[in-house]
């Protein structure tokens, strides 16, 4: 079982909150989180509907391992139609509210139409109810939860909101929860901004039960828990450094965009990465890393919890920042650092804390950024546009000033938060915005990583890491090593892991669980704690479902093979440097097949033969 | 040989293992807010602290107890609260000077760590070893040792 089988529906026009049975035919296909959201999602929704209008629909799921002692299971995810994208959003989050929703009783929260004043939700167990947010409206993400806390007097409620960018109408906001934990990507926490919707306070004390099998579910548990203690990337790499132990990685493999793309190799990478983290700042004599954290039940504990140097310039007189919070993870050093070509650790740590107090996606901010200082550089826009800032490459000041900005939709950071397709497209170089269906790229060079420049293109929220991790095979050698520059291979590769992450995600736990575990590992947990019939092969054939069921939706919602694209840069302009040096991403070369494997025509449709296989 | 439980707050990675395995043990579910053991996050300070019940030696909860509802177990030292004789009147809730002995709603009783018999879950499911269950007499046997490292350092 493992499901709550409660699902809870606000209905924000008309101030209802209703209790409703999960779709049980549906989870039997769908498991849960992400599969089973986007049925709901697909199912609920006109997939051409304006993503900020009231006809949207908001949806926080939870899998049936969530709130489980299965190591990494306390994710959840948002799936709604994004605005950045226009495709199909789904944006997992790690921290304390999934499980506290679970706790609560609910296996999903379905937020539909629009408030007509700002309103929070507050869950109390089977109490829920929307209360008036007038005051809390405009408040930073940190502001707001102390706010809620107060409000409440209790200390235990889990809070996920949003923060002034969103309100902003910034199109990269995400949703915070549990003040640094973020459903960062596509715009998730614009939409619920666009709902008028500010907050989810949760408080949930009845406990996750209904295991079908508990001994075995047990067992399963602790060989899961050993394999990671026992691994060396889970075990040893990820609590040491976090998924910064990449930084010095990626950098040599030579797959380290750089200045918006235009270099693979960035020299102040090590200044940035996640070994600088450990050596104590010149300024204090304390190192930037405070300690590694842990989501709800994870026993890999990768988070990285920092603090910035006392005195450093970002911080004076802001004592706001002058303690311990969420830290860079390697995405955000990227993008806020490299492909802005800054290496100071404490102003990328700063930034980063601006976008968790006010919920900017760090890879959309970072890549955004980067696209228009490529063209300041390029004199596209100058300091009128940017209202006096000298947005150079490098310019450290220039980064935390237009993020500031940003963060509040003041100024040029109502531009920079149009994202980088919209802002190049205003100024007319759309070619310079390194992005796929509108969002931007995240830390991986497709010219050094082959497989990834498929990933990026057929990724059914746009360029993502998180759809078809590759990096895992072609890098880290798991579970086979591949070579990165090849591309024979990558189709299968990139299907196999697509379908892989998607049965991951929507069981509830993280996909960083797969650098030890593999479907063979994961399967007896699922199927110990869930009625049905759960094996490798259905948790794949899931995904496959999963992902089919996304690329319907967005193809339905107007997208075509055309938009299964990379821009011109990644398939013209070789790799300057490192082991791809002369290279560009050979697309062409993996797309074609991967329709075919996918049993999908060669637009890019999936065959009515594959949708009545997958029973989509 | 006595054991008692072993907090090293600074291996704690907050991740809540070990109120899982508390509540599954006693409860049967998995539910942190029937835990005994509780993990603090610090978040301005980055830290994390699991706490819970030391198993006074004079347990002001035991000697409070107008039904004499909480017993010493002989084998494991732990002071143990007999369900059946408690009458929920939370004396005990006020005397114990840690808070770590609290009243649950739902069964209108109190309830507190009793070191699972003998093999707590919490030290078993705790992945970073911020939890072990050593020695009553030589729970600073590490500190010391760690200590008597330094010492040596120069030599």
């Amino acid at each position: 079982m493992a499901w709550t089988r409660n699902v809870l529906r606000v209905n924000l026009t008309n101030k209802t909150c209703i209790k409703e049975p999960l779709k049980m035919e549906w989870a039997g296909l769908y498991l849960g989180q992400r599969g089973l959201g986007s049925k709901y999602l697909a199912e609920e929704i006109n997939p051409k509907v304006d993503p900020l209008s009231p006809g949207n629909v908001l949806i926080m799921a939870t899998g049936p391992l969530t709130g489980t002692p299965a190591s990494t299971a306390g994710r959840y995810s948002v799936i709604t139609k994004s605005p950045l994208t226009g495709t199909i959003a789904c944006s997992n989050s790690g921290g304390f509210i999934g499980m506290e929703i679970k706790n609560a009783g609910w296996d999903m929260i379905i937020f539909e139409g629009k408030a007509p004043s700002p309103v929070y939700l507050y869950v109390e167990n089977e109490r829920a109810e929307l209360l008036a947010a007038d005051e809390l409206w405009g408040k930073s993400v940190w502001d707001a939860d102390e706010w809620l806390h107060n409000r409440h007097q209790d200390p235990l409620l889990r809070i996920a909101t949003i923060g002034r960018s969103a309100e902003q109408g910034c199109l990269f906001s995400g949703i915070i929860n549990d003040l640094h934990r973020a459903a960062g990507r596509s715009g998730v926490g614009t939409v619920m901004a666009s709902k008028n919707l500010k907050a989810v306070a949760v408080r949930g004390t009845k406990g996750v039960g209904n295991i079908k099998d508990p001994i075995a579910f047990m067992a399963a548990v602790k060989a899961g828990k050993k394999l990671l203690a026992d691994a060396e990337v889970t075990g040893e790499g990820l609590p040491k450094y976090g998924t910064q132990v990449l930084m010095n990685v990626i950098n040599e493999v030579g797959a380290m965009p750089t200045r918006n793309f235009r270099d693979v190799q960035f020299e102040g990478a090590e200044n940035i990465s996640g070994e600088a983290m450990h050596v104590p700042r010149k300024a204090d004599g304390k190192t930037n890393l405070v300690t590694n954290a842990a989501c709800f039940g994870c026993t890999i504990a990768c988070g990285r919890i920092s603090t910035i140097a006392k005195g450093h310039y970002t911080i004076d007189n802001k004592p706001r920042y002058w303690g311990a919070s969420g830290g860079l993870e390697y995405e955000a050093a990227w993008a806020l650092g490299s492909d802005t070509g800054v290496d100071d650790l404490d102003t990328l740590t700063y930034v980063n804390f601006l976008c968790n107090e006010d919920g900017m996606d760090p890879i959309s901010l970072g890549s955004t950024i980067a696209a228009a200082m490529e063209m300041f550089e390029q004199g596209v826009i100058g300091i009128k546009e940017t209202g006096g800032i000298v947005l150079k490459f490098g310019s450290a000041e220039a980064l935390v000033k237009v993020a500031e900005l940003t963060a509040k939709g003041e100024g040029f950071g109502r531009d920079i938060g149009l994202g980088s397709k919209r802002l190049c497209e205003k100024y007319g170089r759309p070619e310079l915005s390194m992005t796929v269906k509108g969002q931007e790229f995240p830390a991986y060079d497709p010219r050094g990583i082959q497989g990834m420049g498929l990933t990026y293109a057929t990724s059914n929220r746009g360029a993502c890491h998180l759809r078809g991790y590759t990096v895992s095979s072609e890098i880290l050698g798991n579970p086979v090593k591949t070579d990165p520059l090849a591309t024979e291979g990558k189709a299968a590769l990139v299907k196999a892991f697509q379908d892989a992450t998607a049965a991951v995600d929507s069981a509830g736990l993280c996909v960083f669980s797969t650098f030890a575990w593999t479907m063979a590992d994961i399967a007896p947990q699922v199927a110990a704690a869930c009625e049905g019939k759960w094996t490798e092969d259905t948790l794949l054939q899931t995904g496959e479902r999963i992902w089919n069921l996304e690329r319907q939706f967005n193809l339905a919602a107007g997208f075509t093979a055309a938009d299964d694209n990379l821009p011109k840069r990644l398939l013209k302009e070789a790799a300057k440097t490192g082991p791809a040096k002369g290279l560009v991403n050979n697309l062409d070369k993996m797309l074609p097949e991967y329709y075919q494997l996918r049993g999908w025509t060669d637009q890019g449709v999936p065959t009515a033969e594959t949708l009545a296989r997958l029973a989509v | 040989m006595q054991k008692s439980l072993q907090i090293e707050p600074e291996k704690c990675t907050g991740c809540l293992q070990c109120e899982l395995a508390c509540s599954y043990h006693h409860e049967g579910i998995f539910n942190p807010s029937k835990s005994r053991i509780k993990v603090f996050a610090f978040h301005h300070e980055g830290r994390f602290a699991p706490y819970t019940c030391t198993q006074c030696t004079e347990a002001w909860c035991l000697q409070t107890c107008p039904v004499e509802a909480i017993v010493i177990n002989k084998t494991t030292g732990a002071k143990e609260v007999i369900a059946d004789t408690c009458v929920g009147c939370k004396v005990c809730t006020i005397a114990c000077p840690f808070g770590t002995i609290n009243y649950q709603v739902d069964t209108g009783k109190v309830a507190k760590c009793d070191l699972c018999g003998g093999d707590p879950a919490c030290a078993t499911a705790c992945p970073t070893s911020a939890i072990t269950y050593v020695d009553a007499e030589q729970s600073g046997y590490l500190r010391m040792q760690a200590h008597a490292a330094l010492s040596i350092r120069h030599l």
